[in-house]
């Protein structure tokens, strides 16, 4: 696997279509969630019309049981969703990989422990774990986001070790250490910028898991509370209304188009970094 | 090899000592009172019984001694009790867990089936639209949330065209077989029952499927990858050559070598298929663990959260070793330090 620079960029001059529509569908989430408010006709939160309205020219998507739009609801939902995943990932990745990295290149007593504990919260089926933790902290969006990074930031870690340990092997590095590095130095310089790859692209797919990971804590009542147009939520307000099928239409494609998205931007850079895989 | 599984063996009460751990530490961090982890709040006006939790848990001695107590009480299987069911919760999971088993056992069999078979023609097909049709396929079953999926087929396949049932084990009107081992497929037929028993396995397909589907798309994405590369083995070639059917080269000579991995992944899929169960029985009203979890979440239910998390983890943990163990068991080459 090759590091991610810019040379690599230059060397292969094509992406592949999945990766296209990949980054396409991400774009467009991205203008959404810069955009929301420009883009909707109403106000997310207000009531705005009659109860459960069916999709029409006026509410393309229908109305809610408070009688609010489920276009403009769904369309802001991308400035909750979005956000929170970013930064739930940066934080696992910032997180896993630092302990990764330590454990990997330190190793000892240090090293074991953190691995130990890698193990331990790995032993769980991510889900039940992330509900008993925002259970525990109480409901809320922040809490949902701490909840989440402790059951991601382990995945990292594990990546990150496994890659520093490779790495770390290689010529350039006895080299380095030949010369007289010293060793936050050859940590830094000369094994770290060649275990990122891995890394980024997990990240990238990772974000499509953590938005139906955060979806599902807000659907089962974890996560946003009731006024905010968060996508779980919504779609838990649908179920609610269960023949009034346009309720949480809205949200499930948004969730269904974007967790794709990721996935094909995650798969289609894998396949670019490493095309021996294809 | 045995060496290999018996330090997996040695490894697992620690595994499982770090779950118990790790659940504990949980409680003391609720709402910053871990009374209020083993007390509801309507309890908490009670002083007696505030008094009777106190001394049951140890909450007036130290962490480490509490923890103590916590672990001690675990080990004969007491896991407090629930505030919604007022049952304790060692007995309600247990009460549940077949449930769960005969949804999750069945989606494997649907994942495994659906996956396999995309597998299969994705790689024979290569880079033709069947392949790229079965890719797609498999790809939004990793993506779509599943309780909106459970949602929508309902809505299609109940309400509208009314040829599947309704949420539920079964008939909500049909009278129930005596629960003997709590899989409702077997007690049918335990109790004789046939109309019964078809009527359950009507009643699975949906969830089954919803469930399924998400797994499908790991197992169909590994199949292919091993699938691909064993077809291009001489081996495949010698069969072509000596006449065998295209039919009996993909199934029995190819697919045959690629069997261990896929075995491995369709067991390591439980995992998925566990975090996916909680969000599956919620919207079919199927009464297992998951549902059980997600009506103790809603209800800030602490003993019963930590229960279910704490079973989870060890179900899971005996599966992945289970799976481990069968990979080095099937596959001698693997030297696993």
């Amino acid at each position: 696997m090759s590091a991610l620079s810019f040379s690599s960029f230059r060397r292969v001059g094509w992406i592949s279509l999945p990766l296209a529509v990949g980054i396409a569908i991400v774009l467009f989430w991205l203008v959404v969630t810069f955009l929301a408010p420009v883009m909707s006709s109403y106000d997310p939160i207000d009531m705005v019309g009659r109860r459960l309205q069916a999709p029409s020219w006026q509410h393309w998507l229908g109305t809610d049981a408070l009688g609010r739009d489920v276009l403009s609801r769904t369309l802001h939902g991308a400035r909750h969703s979005l956000p929170i995943a970013v930064i739930v990932v940066a934080l696992s990745v910032a997180i896993g990989a630092l302990l990764g990295a330590i454990s990997g290149f330190i190793g000892g007593l240090g090293g074991a422990a953190i691995m130990r504990l890698v193990d331990v919260t790995l032993s769980f089926p991510p889900m039940l774990l992330a509900m008993a933790v925002a259970a525990s902290l109480g409901p809320g969006l922040e809490n949902a986001a701490i909840a989440m990074v402790i059951v991601w930031w382990p995945v990292y870690a594990r990546l990150m070790r496994a890659q520093v340990l490779e790495v770390r092997e290689r010529e350039h590095v006895e080299a380095a250490i030949a010369a007289g590095a010293s060793r936050p130095r050859v940590l830094l310089k000369h094994i770290l910028p060649l275990c990122w790859t891995p890394v980024l692209i997990s990240a990238t797919m990772d974000l499509g898991q953590v938005i139906l990971l955060a979806a599902s804590l807000s659907f089962i009542g974890l996560g946003a509370a009731p006024p905010t147009p968060e996508w779980g939520s919504m779609i838990s307000d649908g179920a609610a209304q269960f023949y009034s099928w346009w309720v949480a239409l809205g949200p499930g494609l948004a969730i269904l188009t974007i967790v794709l998205g990721f996935n094909f931007v995650g798969d289609g850079l894998h396949d670019y970094f490493d095309p021996k895989s294809k | 090899m045995t060496r290999y599984i018996l330090r997996r063996l040695i490894a697992m009460p620690f595994l499982v000592l770090g779950i118990v751990t790790l659940a504990f530490l949980l409680t003391t961090v609720t709402k910053g009172d871990p009374l209020a982890a083993i007390v509801s709040d309507r309890q908490m006006n009670d002083p007696e019984a505030v008094a009777a939790a106190k001394a049951r848990w140890g909450l007036d001695r130290s962490l480490p001694e509490r923890y103590v107590i916590y672990v001690r009480n675990l080990l004969t299987g007491d896991m407090g009790t629930s505030f919604i069911t007022r049952r304790p919760v060692a007995q309600d999971v247990l009460f549940r867990l077949p449930a769960t088993m005969e949804l999750v056992i069945a989606a494997m069999l649907v994942g495994s089936t659906i996956g396999i078979a995309l597998g299969v023609l994705a790689a024979y097909f290569r880079n033709t639209p069947t392949d790229h049709l079965a890719r797609f396929f498999a790809l939004i079953g990793s993506s779509v949330p599943v309780f909106w999926l459970g949602l929508a087929l309902l809505y299609v396949f109940s309400v509208k065209l009314g040829i599947l049932p309704g949420p539920g084990r079964l008939d909500p009107r049909a009278a129930l077989p005596p629960r003997i081992t709590g899989f409702m497929t077997i007690d049918t037929l335990l109790a004789g029952n046939v109309k019964l028993f078809i009527d359950a396995v009507w009643h699975l397909i949906l969830p089954a499927f919803v469930l399924g589907w998400a797994v499908a798309g790991t197992i169909s994405r590994l199949v292919r990858a091993n699938m691909l590369e064993v077809l291009d083995r001489e081996f495949i070639l010698t069969a072509r050559s000596k006449g065998a059917g295209e039919f009996r080269v993909v199934i029995r000579h190819a697919l045959r070598n690629t069997l261990v991995p896929t075995l491995t992944v369709i067991g390591y899929s439980f995992a998925y298929l566990l975090t996916g169960a909680v969000l599956t029985e919620t919207i079919f009203s199927w009464p297992g663990m998951g549902s059980y979890a997600v009506d103790a979440a809603r209800g800030l239910d602490f003993p019963a959260i930590i229960g279910v998390t704490i079973v989870g983890g060890i179900v899971f943990l005996v599966t992945n070793l289970l799976t481990d163990v069968a990979y080095v068991i099937a596959n001698p080459r693997v030297r696993l330090g």
